[in-house]
C-alpha cells in the first residue's frame, strides 16, 4: 500500500510541472490562488479524521482538533475558489470590452 | 456505507477534475471554466468523504464546515482586488493549519484508541512531517500576510546570528522527530511533551524563515509558502492514506515549484538569494553608489501639456496603484489619451506588485482591454520609440542601477528600460526609495519629471486637464 502510495506522489508531481510550465504570467495570480484552493483539499483529511466510533467525552481533544481542521480548510476551499472565480470574472469582462 | 469501490471512484473522478481545472487555469480563454471544474472536483471529493463511513461526527463537520464556508465567502465578497496577495497568503496560512491538526488528530487517535506502541515507525514519522510542513506552512504565510497588509513592517527583521538560530532549531526539530518515531525514546520528556514541542518549534521556524525577507520578495515567498501547503496536504494524504490528499496536494506543491523559479527568474536571483540574503535591508543599498543630482518635478497642468503633445505613450503600473486604488483612474487616463490620438500601451513587469501577474489583474478588473497589457520583452526593444512613459506607482522595475550599478542590490534583475524613452513621468508620493529600499537614479536623468502626489489624485486631475 505504502509504496503504491509513493507512486502516487511521484506521478502527481511530474503531472503538476508539465501542467503549469507553459502559463502566460498574466495568469500568475489567479493560477496561484486556483491551486492555493486544490490545497485546501486537506478538507478530505479533516472530514475524515472525524469519522469513526467515538466515545464522546472521551475524545474531547480529536473533537475540538478534527472541528478546528474542517473549519480552516473549509476557509481555504470556499475562500480560494470564490476569490480566484472573482479576479477570472474580471478578465472575462475586459475580453468581451475589447472585442466591442 | 457505501461500496468502498464507489468511494475510490469519486475520489479518482475528483482528482481528474483537479487535473483537467488546472490546465485550464492555465489558458486565458477558459481559465474560469477551470476554477469551476476544480471546484467541482472538490465538491465531489467532499461528498466522498462525507459517505466514505457511516458513523460520523456529522454535527461537528457541520460546524466546521458551515462556519468555514462563512468566513470564506465573506472574506472573498469584502476583499479589495489590490489586497489579493495577502488574501491569499492568509488563505494558504489556514489550509497549513488544517493539515497539522489533521496529523495531530490522528496521534490523538492513537492515544485515545491505545494504539501508539504498535502504531509503525513510518506512520508516525508522516504524521510528523505533516506536522513540520503545516506549521511552518501556517506562521509563515500569517508573517507574509503580516507583512503585505502592513501589520508588521515589511522590511527584512534581521539579527546577527539568525541563520545559525534558524538552523538550530531546525536541527531541534529534526532530533525531535527522530527520538518520537524512529528512535521511539520518549522516556526523557514524555511523547505528548515532545510532540506539542515539535508543533511549536514548526510554527516557530515557519515565523523565524519569514520575517528576515523583505516585503518586496514577498511574491516568491507566497509561491513558495503555496507549494508547501500542497505539500502538508500531500502528507495528510499519506497519515490518512487516501489518494485523493496525495494527487491532489502533489500537483499544488509541483506546480508552486515552478511557479516560484519562474519568479525567481523573473527577477534575476537564485532562491537561496531570495531566502537567505535579507535582500531590501538598506544595509547594501548604502554602500552602493550614491544617487547625485537634482529631480524636476513639474504640475499636473505641465504634464498634461506633455501628454497632449505625445503620439506613443506606454503606461508601468507598480505597486504604488495598487496602494492608490488608481486602477480605475488610469484606465480613463489611458482612454482619453487615446481619445487624443495617442497610441497607449501598458508595459506589465513580470514581478510589478505583490504578486506575479498582479497588475493584470487590477488593470483587468479597471476594463482595461487584454491587448493593450504587454510583457516586458515585448516592450524593451522599441522603447526608445515611445514619447513619454508614465511610471505610476512603479520603481525599483524600472530602476536602471538594475542594469548600470554593479554595487546595487538588484543589479542583474531584468527591468523595463524606461530610461530609454524619449521622456518618463514619474508618479511618486515622494522621492523614498521603494519596497526593496533602493534608490532609484531614475529620478534624477534629465529626461524625467516627477510628479509628485497620491497617484489617484494625480491621474484624476490629468483626467480632468484633458475632459477641459
Amino acid at each position: 500500500m505504502g509504496i503504491m502510495l509513493v507512486f502516487v506522489l511521484v506521478l502527481a508531481s511530474f503531472l503538476g510541472f508539465e501542467l503549469i510550465s507553459k502559463v502566460p504570467s498574466q495568469l500568475h495570480t489567479p493560477l496561484m490562488s486556483g491551486s492555493n484552493a486544490i490545497s485546501g483539499i486537506t478538507v478530505v483529511g479533516a472530514i475524515i479524521s472525524l469519522t469513526g466510533t467515538f466515545v464522546v467525552g472521551n475524545e474531547v481533544a480529536r473533537i475540538i482538533l478534527g472541528t478546528l481542521a474542517v473549519f480552516f480548510a473549509t476557509i481555504n476551499v470556499v475562500g480560494g475558489y470564490m476569490v480566484t472565480d472573482r479576479m477570472l470574472s474580471m478578465f472575462s469582462s475586459s475580453k468581451k470590452e475589447a472585442k466591442k | 456505507m457505501i461500496n468502498s469501490n464507489i468511494i475510490n471512484l469519486l475520489y479518482i473522478v475528483s482528482a481528474i477534475l483537479f487535473i483537467y481545472g488546472l490546465k485550464m487555469l492555465g489558458n486565458a480563454g477558459k481559465a474560469r471554466k477551470g476554477n469551476l471544474v476544480s471546484a467541482i472536483g472538490m465538491f465531489i471529493a467532499i461528498i466522498a468523504a462525507l459517505t466514505s463511513n457511516n458513523v460520523l461526527q456529522w454535527q461537528w463537520i457541520a460546524v466546521g464546515i458551515i462556519a468555514g464556508a462563512i468566513v470564506g465567502a465573506v472574506a472573498s465578497r469584502k476583499v479589495a482586488m489590490t489586497a489579493m496577495p495577502e488574501m491569499v497568503a492568509l488563505f494558504n496560512g489556514f489550509g497549513g493549519a488544517a493539515s497539522l491538526l489533521v496529523g495531530w488528530s490522528e496521534y490523538q487517535r492513537y492515544v485515545s484508541q491505545g494504539i501508539v506502541e504498535s502504531a509503525t515507525n513510518m506512520s508516525l514519522l508522516i504524521i510528523i512531517i505533516t506536522i513540520l510542513i503545516g506549521g511552518v506552512t501556517f506562521t509563515g504565510s500569517i508573517i507574509a500576510w503580516a507583512k503585505l497588509a502592513g501589520k508588521i513592517p515589511s522590511k527584512p527583521i534581521q539579527y546577527t546570528g539568525q541563520q545559525i538560530v534558524n538552523f538550530a532549531i531546525l536541527l531541534l526539530l529534526l532530533s525531535g522527530s527522530l527520538f518520537f518515531a524512529i528512535l521511539r525514546d520518549v522516556e526523557f520528556i514524555g511523547a505528548y511533551p515532545l510532540l506539542i514541542s515539535i508543533i511549536v518549534l514548526s510554527c516557530i521556524l515557519g515565523v523565524s524563515f519569514v520575517v528576515p525577507i523583505g516585503g518586496g520578495d514577498m511574491p516568491v515567498v507566497i509561491a513558495l509558502l503555496n507549494s508547501f501547503s500542497g505539500m502538508a496536504a500531500c502528507a495528510a494524504g499519506f497519515v490518512i492514506t487516501n489518494n485523493v490528499l496525495i494527487v491532489a496536494g502533489a500537483l499544488v506543491g509541483s506546480s508552486g515549484i515552478i511557479l516560484t523559479t519562474i519568479m525567481c527568474k523573473a527577477m534575476n536571483r537564485k532562491l537561496t538569494n531570495v531566502l537567505f540574503s535579507g535582500f531590501g535591508s538598506g544595509t547594501t543599498s548604502k554602500k552602493a553608489t550614491g544617487v547625485q543630482g537634482e529631480a524636476n518635478p513639474i504640475s499636473v497642468a505641465d504634464a498634461y501639456l506633455m501628454l497632449e503633445a505625445a503620439n506613443n505613450i506606454l503606461i508601468v503600473p507598480g505597486y504604488g496603484m495598487a496602494v492608490a486604488q488608481a486602477q480605475h483612474a488610469v484606465q480613463e487616463l489611458a482612454s482619453q489619451l487615446e481619445e487624443n490620438g495617442a497610441e497607449v500601451n501598458f508595459a506589465i513587469h513580470p514581478v510589478a506588485g505583490r504578486m506575479p501577474g498582479h497588475m493584470n489583474v487590477l488593470l483587468a478588473e479597471a476594463n482595461v482591454p487584454y491587448e493593450q497589457l504587454k510583457e516586458m520583452d515585448d516592450v524593451n526593444p522599441t522603447i526608445e520609440m515611445v514619447d513619454i512613459v508614465i511610471v505610476i506607482g512603479a520603481n525599483d522595475v524600472v530602476n536602471p542601477a538594475a542594469r548600470t550599478d554593479e554595487n546595487s542590490p538588484i543589479y542583474g534583475m531584468p527591468i523595463i528600460n524606461v530610461d530609454k524613452a524619449k521622456t518618463v513621468i514619474v508618479m511618486k508620493r515622494s522621492l523614498n526609495p521603494g519596497f526593496a529600499g533602493v534608490d532609484n537614479p531614475l529620478f534624477f536623468n534629465e529626461n524625467t519629471r516627477m510628479l509628485f502626489g497620491d497617484a489617484k489624485k494625480t491621474t484624476q486631475g490629468l483626467v480632468s486637464e484633458f475632459k477641459n
